[in-house]
């Protein structure tokens, strides 16, 4: 105000940095602060409460001998894998079922996608019920006459992650589904027209045109939700509890149990900068092609 | 099979093998998605000793609603007794601010993002889209002395703020999105008109984007209401909602499961997001595949 011919350039806009100033502190402080604090204090000797005792990488060094942290870096890492895979080939196959002019397509997207709506607690809750071995699945199957049925996944701790995998798998597959569903809809009809009129069969068709056509949507699907597999916590939780014993247990537990029930604080902050870390690595790569595209 | 097929034309696409492997595998794989649904709302409405039968797939032989009035009144969520309502009216605490807070700063957000553009603007957006995949986990602690230094880590508004913050990057990345694909000229004429940053904003822009409100809202809905991890560490013991009591139910009660009230429980937790996908469907797609939508 003070020199209105030359209007200061900090001033100008004024009102549009004044609605920007929540995103501002948001990105300032939390996601690029908070994570900042972490990455620090992860290098301290905090226990109880963070103090300013740096140790170097004597946290990490404790975290990498901890029975239970390899123990569920092992489990999300499994549980990753086969999540993602199994998510984005049955979700691709679903949704180009629904791709072929199907009657009930609406009703058939209804029933895929209603897992979605709920939450971890909830599809943890049902499918242990589900697999209860005295009263679940197992049960109801030997009841049938099949004595010898065995089908008690989440009481063993070689087959729990199994569990988690099936309540997952059914929680998110519908997700990607519409997602595969959108990208084949973006599909031009013309390339369709010319494999026909070509004679190739349409599985060839998938596979070796319309696939490597959907790589974005195909590349996008894939950070969303292993960027959400790594934080996997409120499933197991509900499910296991992270049992039997320390069968399944994740690093996003690890995190939430060092810090609130231990009092470790050290350790937690070491293991999510190992989960932050893990993020990145997927991020990195995404971004880079993401910009590269942009530019070019 | 007789040869009456060969008479007349045939029926376009009746039934060929294709088809109904197509059909088949649809049709699997939707049983597989109905079955939690169907042996939630079977074993709500059983007694218990029908359960210890074992058939879990069983229709009940004799319905009882009691399971869903002793879920909702007086089963047992850690010290209390008081059922699921207290919950249910916490989560509703939580979620009515959270959902008013979250959209009006994000769509101001979008809003000056698309047409407002300041110096530094697309870095603080990059930012913020890039910061929504660090996983929560990253971001406690320091959260934690955050809310405490301002007096609201425990309380209803310490949630509220957690659940602000972590909805600005979807939604605002939705607002943004859906901004510029308006029109140009309708801004530049509001501007020829006088109008303002918060005149354009609230005479042009939000009357003009009913739809996109209405995805957000079912986006934070939804989003707040199926959170654990925030309520329960930001919210407070008295301000627990509907989520972590019900796991609380489920899963520390001393003495006798009782997987009828459980399951009348988690349909009572599931039930809100539940009725809002089946109201909402092409909203709610178009919500969550905002998330999957580059900007």
């Amino acid at each position: 105000m003070a020199n209105q011919d030359r209007p200061n350039p900090y001033f100008r806009n004024m009102n549009a940095k004044v609605a920007a100033t929540p995103m501002i502190l948001t990105t300032m402080i939390v996601f690029v602060g908070c994570s900042l604090w972490t990455v620090i204090y992860s290098f301290s000797a905090s226990r109880a409460l963070p103090v300013n005792e740096f140790v170097g990488f004597a946290q990490y060094d404790r975290l990498f001998n901890t029975s239970r942290w390899n123990k569920s870096v092992e489990n999300i890492a499994f549980y990753g894998i086969f999540s993602l895979v199994f998510s984005l080939v049955v979700g691709f196959v679903l949704a180009a079922f629904m791709d072929q002019k199907i009657r009930f397509e609406n009703t058939f997207r209804t029933i895929y996608l209603y897992p979605f709506a709920l939450s971890f607690i909830v599809t943890g809750v049902v499918w242990q019920w589900i697999l209860n071995p005295t009263l679940g699945l197992q049960e109801a199957v030997r009841n049938l006459g099949w004595e010898s049925f065995t089908f008690d996944l989440i009481a063993d701790r070689d087959t729990v992650i199994y569990a988690l995998l099936i309540a997952g798998i059914w929680q998110g597959t519908g997700f990607v589904m519409a997602l595969m569903l959108a990208g084949l809809r973006a599909v031009d009809d013309e390339i369709w027209k010319a494999a026909r009129v070509d004679g190739i069969p349409k599985w060839k068709t998938y596979i070796f045109v319309v696939i490597p056509m959907m790589r974005g949507v195909f590349v996008t699907t894939l950070v969303i939700i292993a960027s959400g597999i790594v934080r996997l916590y409120d499933l197991v939780v509900a499910m296991t509890a992270g049992g039997p014993g320390i069968a399944s247990e994740v690093p996003a537990k690890y995190v939430y149990d060092f810090m609130f029930a231990r009092a470790n604080v050290g350790q937690a902050l070491a293991a999510s900068t190992v989960m932050l870390t893990t993020v990145l690595i997927i991020l990195i790569p995404w971004i880079y092609l993401e910009y590269g595209k942009k530019k070019g | 099979m007789t040869t009456m097929e060969a008479i007349g034309p045939r029926p376009k696409r009746a039934l060929d093998p294709a088809r109904i492997m197509i059909y088949s595998v649809l049709i699997v794989a939707a049983l597989y998605y109905l079955l939690p649904l169907y042996v939630m709302v079977m074993t709500s409405l059983k007694g218990m000793p029908e359960i210890r039968l074992g058939n879990i797939f069983a229709p009940p032989v004799e319905v009882t609603f009691e399971p869903w009035i002793k879920a909702w009144d007086t089963a047992c969520t850690g010290l209390y007794c008081e059922g699921l309502k207290v919950g249910f009216w916490n989560s509703v605490q939580i979620l009515i601010p959270s959902v008013i807070i979250s959209i009006a700063i994000a769509s101001v957000n979008g809003y000056a993002l698309s047409f407002w553009r300041f110096r530094g603007a697309e870095v603080f957006f990059t930012i913020l889209i890039f910061g929504s995949f660090i996983p929560y986990q990253v971001m406690l602690y320091p959260l934690v002395i955050i809310t405490r230094e301002l007096g609201i880590f425990g309380s209803l508004a310490g949630v509220i703020f957690i659940h602000t913050i972590f909805g600005m990057p979807i939604l605002t990345l939705l607002f943004r999105n859906y901004f510029a694909s308006l029109p140009q000229e309708l801004f530049k004429a509001a501007r020829v008109d006088g109008a303002g940053f918060w005149g354009v904003f609230l005479k042009i822009m939000v009357p003009m984007s009913p739809p996109i409100f209405v995805v957000a809202i079912i986006l934070q809905v939804t989003g707040i209401w199926n959170d654990f991890l925030f309520g329960v560490i930001f919210a407070g013991t008295q301000n627990f909602p509907m989520t972590v009591q019900l796991n609380n139910i489920v899963n520390t009660t001393q003495g006798v499961k009782e997987y009828n009230v459980n399951m009348a429980a988690t349909i009572l937790t599931g039930g809100v997001p539940l009725l809002i996908y089946f109201l909402s469907g092409k909203y709610f797609v178009r919500g969550i595949a905002a998330g999957a939508v580059k900007g």
